[in-house]
């Protein structure tokens, strides 16, 4: 009976030790991805840069209103007597002008006011300017929030030249954007902390944003209203070029699907049309047409996959496809069991994306 | 009770009272004994004891919740609590904090303090305040049994449609939500009908509005913010739930619902709530300071001026929750612009307390030190306000954590540290034990070193993006070093929290005796003995200044003439506390206790089935008929005392 209790509490611990390793290394199980920058301070567009300057005024005065404060506290207790514990209240302020205290009053409210006025002017004159950005030349871009992925449409002269791609937002350098917002499912947030302060996007409305990014680079940008299970996988890169690269990859981005060209590509295709991947996805060039995901026609031309989570590399593609709950637990998309020649074909047809 | 039948006439106390009055007041107004006598308990001592032990049990409930986010933050990646339960999780510690323990912890203290600050016997309607304390902890446990169930609601404390509508949130979660909205909000408004009445017309004769304790005020300014604030999230909450239950689509674009007017309705309570937090808050530090700076406090009118100019104001700035939505741009502005001026009442009171102090002398004791930590953890939380207020500014910091950090140095800096000091500074008073001053100490420097460590860099990780209610991130990020430090802030917060609950546990044993005025403070409170007696009052004082206990000679005499066999109350003017009429108060009975059943019943019931809504309501029309039903033998009492005065 001890024998048989003492084998089962030993069973228990080892499995215990055993899952608690496990979720160890569960915990290494997600490669990173290598984000752009995302900081407010650090900015590259004139958006940010305004922002930024009415921070630092506004940092500047709320910093000396508040050490003005604590030396008002300190200097209180450093100048007003102790008094025992059973001391007599001195009752002499009662009914008696106590002037020096009201004028410090008096004057630390004044000079409170004037401060906050100043305050409320920047505020107003900064947010002003925002709304003043030129939009001369700008480009055009639909995103669409969903549970947890972003879709990005540009547009074009003609309906032919506008296509669809998710999560990675190619930009030309000194040229103003415009998004128009919207959500397909619950409330979004898109913010790009370098280039510009946030913008809802809400389900049967629709919002715009506009910015500039004025430095070529990567700028990450996450959803900032908590929208479900994935809220905090829901990222994507601002990628800012200049004119003639932005210019090469609009052009790459309306071809349709590259058609595969070697046998093991080939197979994928037969794959990805015959699975339930055609259900949600769509690749431009083939019948699969689908909007609810992440439009992959030229997927391997990205650099994430899962909405910035993974990086968009064989070997995480593969493990994505196969247990996408692992990586982003509630995800809509379901797991996809495959044999293993089946998987390398699909993944090697999709890495040929370009 | 003692009223033995209509032959003997009333008998009225004698100034000053004797032995046997008291005795005889002693014995009408305590709770009946026994199991069914603490069910039927209404002396508001009673009923604000338990409520404020609830309150702190659910704050101590709010902050394990807390420290198991902080567990799972501490290192990036990590699979310590998965999406699902971190939402519960983070949803209940916001709705635990706000909705059970921030508001009705400063009604609580005032159910116990009001009274006895004002110099009455009871609160207004005692069998209301218990039903309404029976309501309050009702729906707290429901939201807790459902959470221990994983049916926890996990869209928030704010609950944003469509996330938390029937689309995207199906099962029971979010409507335990919305039911414990209902709940509290029913108590809420409940203490807030009982509040002002009492504050209004139980007042000792002589004290004039002008001479409230800055407390008091501040308690009845909350309480009118409560009745103008609440209705705003009642209506969005039951909105919701019809939603969700009759498909009513109040909340849903495609039927000509809108998803904004969810946010409007929340912000519209929901800002004011911050106010209902923070000025009771105000009312504990003005209470503190002028005792412990040995004089009245320094610009009593500018301070009632500026309460009522707070509350007026916070009904003026909900939008600035909602900078990132496509309203326009000018009318954001006005936003602005408000939620800026209302610093200006707060500075007003935060000169007047320095100036207190400045011109004071001072006693060092732990209640002063919690006022201390005020001025530093609230001004910076208050500078970081005005940051948000502003439109472009609040774009960037928006639902990040510079926003976590924000909130929590606004409410723990503004309520939280006072009312530590509350509780240190009227302890004495409610169990008749001083806390220890060491562990008091070892408390508050913990507890304020802790706090900056853990919600400090959260300012910065708001900036570099790190954006709220994430249950993780990766180590990419650069995110990894601060939240480790603010886990280690949280753990030390956690410690100062146990060194509190031991410094009770030790002193309501061991602690010094502390005699009616530990503090020789000014206020009513402190002129009757620690712990009050049942009538809290062996006479009625007469008041003739803001501080009555300081006054030459003390309160300038007592009330004669009031049924010492029977409840009575005397009801003064509303300005000027004029003696007006007697009043008679009912008796403990147990029917708010089976009334706040039967209406638990038919809220949690409603989750399920609108059917409960009709056959739920026949248990809830029962109890409160049986709880008005009049009684002859009281209507005789009363009667007897109405003839013969």
């Amino acid at each position: 009976m001890g024998a048989e209790l003492r084998r089962r509490a030993f069973a228990l611990v080892a499995a215990a030790v055993a899952a608690a390793s496990a979720g160890a290394a569960f915990a290494q199980g997600r490669t990173p991805v290598v984000p752009g920058a995302h900081d407010a301070l650090a900015v590259a567009g004139p958006q940010a840069a305004q922002i930024g300057e009415l921070w630092n005024l506004t940092v500047f005065i709320c910093t000396a209103v508040f050490c003005a404060i604590l030396l008002g506290v300190v200097f209180a207790l450093w100048r007003s007597g102790r008094a025992r514990d059973d001391e007599p209240a001195d009752l002499s302020s009662i009914g008696r002008h106590e002037r020096g205290p009201y004028l410090s009053v008096l004057w630390s409210v004044g000079v409170s006011i004037v401060l906050l006025l100043v305050l409320v002017v920047a505020s107003v004159v900064t947010d002003r300017a925002l709304a003043r950005m030129s939009l001369e030349n700008a480009v055009n871009i639909d995103v669409t929030g969903h549970q947890w992925w972003w879709e990005l449409r540009y547009g074009g002269d003609k309906p032919s030249d506008s296509f669809t791609t998710a999560n990675e937002l190619h930009i030309p350098v000194g040229r103003p954007v415009i998004l128009k917002l919207r959500a397909d499912d619950v409330i979004h947030s898109f913010w790009v902390p370098s280039l510009a302060g946030k913008k809802d996007l809400i389900p049967g409305r629709t919002a715009t944003l506009h910015f500039r990014a004025d430095q070529a680079g990567r700028y990450r940008g996450q959803c900032a209203e908590f929208c479900g299970f994935q809220h905090a996988f829901m990222a994507f890169e601002v990628i800012a070029e200049p004119p003639d690269r932005y210019d090469a990859w609009v052009a790459a981005q309306r071809q349709p699907a590259a058609e595969p060209t070697d046998a093991g590509a080939r197979r994928g295709q037969e794959v990805f049309l015959g699975s339930a991947c055609i259900m949600c996805h769509a690749i431009e060039g083939t019948t699969a047409g689908a909007r609810k995901a992440p439009d992959l026609t030229h997927l391997a031309s990205r650099t994430t996959i899962a909405a910035g989570t993974l990086p968009n590399r064989s070997a995480e593609l593969a493990r994505w496809i196969a247990n996408p709950q692992e990586f982003k637990p509630g995800t809509n998309m379901p797991a996809t069991a495959l044999p293993a020649d089946d998987m390398r074909a699909l993944v090697a047809y999709l890495e040929s994306l370009k | 009770m003692t009223v033995s039948g209509t032959a003997s006439p009333p008998r009225l106390n004698s100034v000053p009272p004797s032995a046997e009055d008291a005795a005889a007041l002693e014995r009408t107004w305590r709770d009946p004994p026994g199991l069914l006598g603490w069910l039927a308990a209404i002396n508001h001592k009673e009923i604000g004891k338990r409520f404020i032990v609830t309150a702190f049990g659910f704050f101590v409930a709010g902050g394990l919740l807390a420290a198991a986010m902080r567990l799972q933050l501490a290192q990036p990646d990590n699979r310590l609590i998965g999406p699902d339960l971190y939402n519960q999780i983070f949803t209940m510690h916001g709705t635990t904090m706000m909705f059970l323990f921030a508001v009705p912890v400063m009604q609580a203290m005032s159910i116990y303090l009001v009274p006895l600050m004002i110099g009455s016997r009871s609160v207004a309607f005692p069998r209301m305040n218990a039903y309404g304390y029976w309501i309050y902890l009702f729906g707290g446990l429901m939201l807790f049994v459902a959470f221990a169930l994983n049916i926890g609601p996990d869209a928030g404390w704010f609950s944003y449609v469509p996330l938390a509508g029937p689309d995207y949130s199906p099962g029971k979660r979010v409507d335990f939500w919305a039911q414990m909205i209902t709940f509290t909000e029913l108590s809420a408004l409940i203490e807030a009908v009982i509040l002002i009445t009492g504050v209004l017309k139980l007042r000792a004769p002589g004290m004039t509005l002008n001479r409230i304790p800055l407390f008091v005020w501040g308690m009845l300014v909350t309480a009118f913010m409560v009745m103008f604030a609440m209705p705003a999230v009642m209506l969005a909450s039951t909105a919701l739930i019809t939603d969700r239950l009759v498909a009513t689509h109040f909340y849903n674009p495609a039927e000509g619902g809108d998803a904004i007017l969810w946010q409007h309705l929340f912000w519209f309570f929901g800002h004011p709530e911050v106010y209902l937090i923070f000025i009771p808050g105000l009312g504990f530090m003005s209470a503190i300071i002028p005792t412990f700076a040995r004089r009245p406090i320094f610009g009593y009118s500018a301070m009632v001026l500026s309460l009522i100019a707070t509350a007026f104001l916070a009904f003026g700035l909900w939008v600035h929750h909602m900078f990132a939505t496509n309203l326009p741009e000018l009318g954001k502005s006005f936003f602005t612009a408000v939620s800026m001026m209302i610093a200006i009442p707060s500075a007003v009171q935060i000169f007047c307390w320095l100036a207190t102090l400045w011109t004071g002398k001072l006693v060092f004791k732990t209640p002063l030190l919690f006022t201390f930590a005020f001025f530093f953890v609230l001004v910076l939380g208050g500078m970081t306000g005005i940051i948000l207020a502003s439109v472009p500014l609040d774009l960037q910091v928006h639902d990040t954590y510079f926003v976590v950090a924000h909130l929590h140095y606004v409410l723990i800096g503004g309520a939280v540290f006072p009312l530590f000091g509350a509780f240190y500074y009227w302890f004495p008073k409610i169990t008749g034990r001083m806390l220890s001053e060491r562990l008091g100490r070892w408390n508050f420097w913990l507890f304020l070193i802790g706090f900056n460590v853990t919600f400090f860099p959260m300012h910065m990780l708001g900036l570099q993006g790190m954006p709220r209610r994430v249950y993780t991130y990766g180590a990419e990020m650069g995110w990894s070093n601060l939240n480790a430090l603010a886990s280690l802030g949280a753990l030390t917060i956690a410690i100062s929290m146990l060194l509190f609950v031991i410094n009770v546990w030790r002193s309501l044993r061991h602690g010094a005796v502390a005699g009616p005025n530990p503090w020789n403070a000014g206020t009513l409170e402190w002129s009757t003995p620690s712990p009050p007696p049942a009538c809290n009052f062996e006479a009625i004082p007469v008041v003739g200044g803001r501080d009555p206990l300081w006054e030459p000679g003390g309160v300038r005499g007592h009330v004669a003439g009031l049924a010492v066999d029977s409840r009575e109350l005397l009801m003064t003017t509303v300005l000027d506390a004029e003696p007006e009429t007697r009043e008679s108060f009912p008796e403990p009975t147990i029917w708010p206790f089976v009334g706040a059943v039967a209406t638990t019943v038919f809220f949690i019931g409603s989750i399920f089935t609108p059917w409960a809504i009709v056959w739920g309501s026949v248990p809830v029309a029962i109890a409160l008929t049986a709880w008005f039903w009049p009684k002859r033998r009281e209507n005789t009492a009363h009667l007897a005392l109405e003839r013969a005065p």
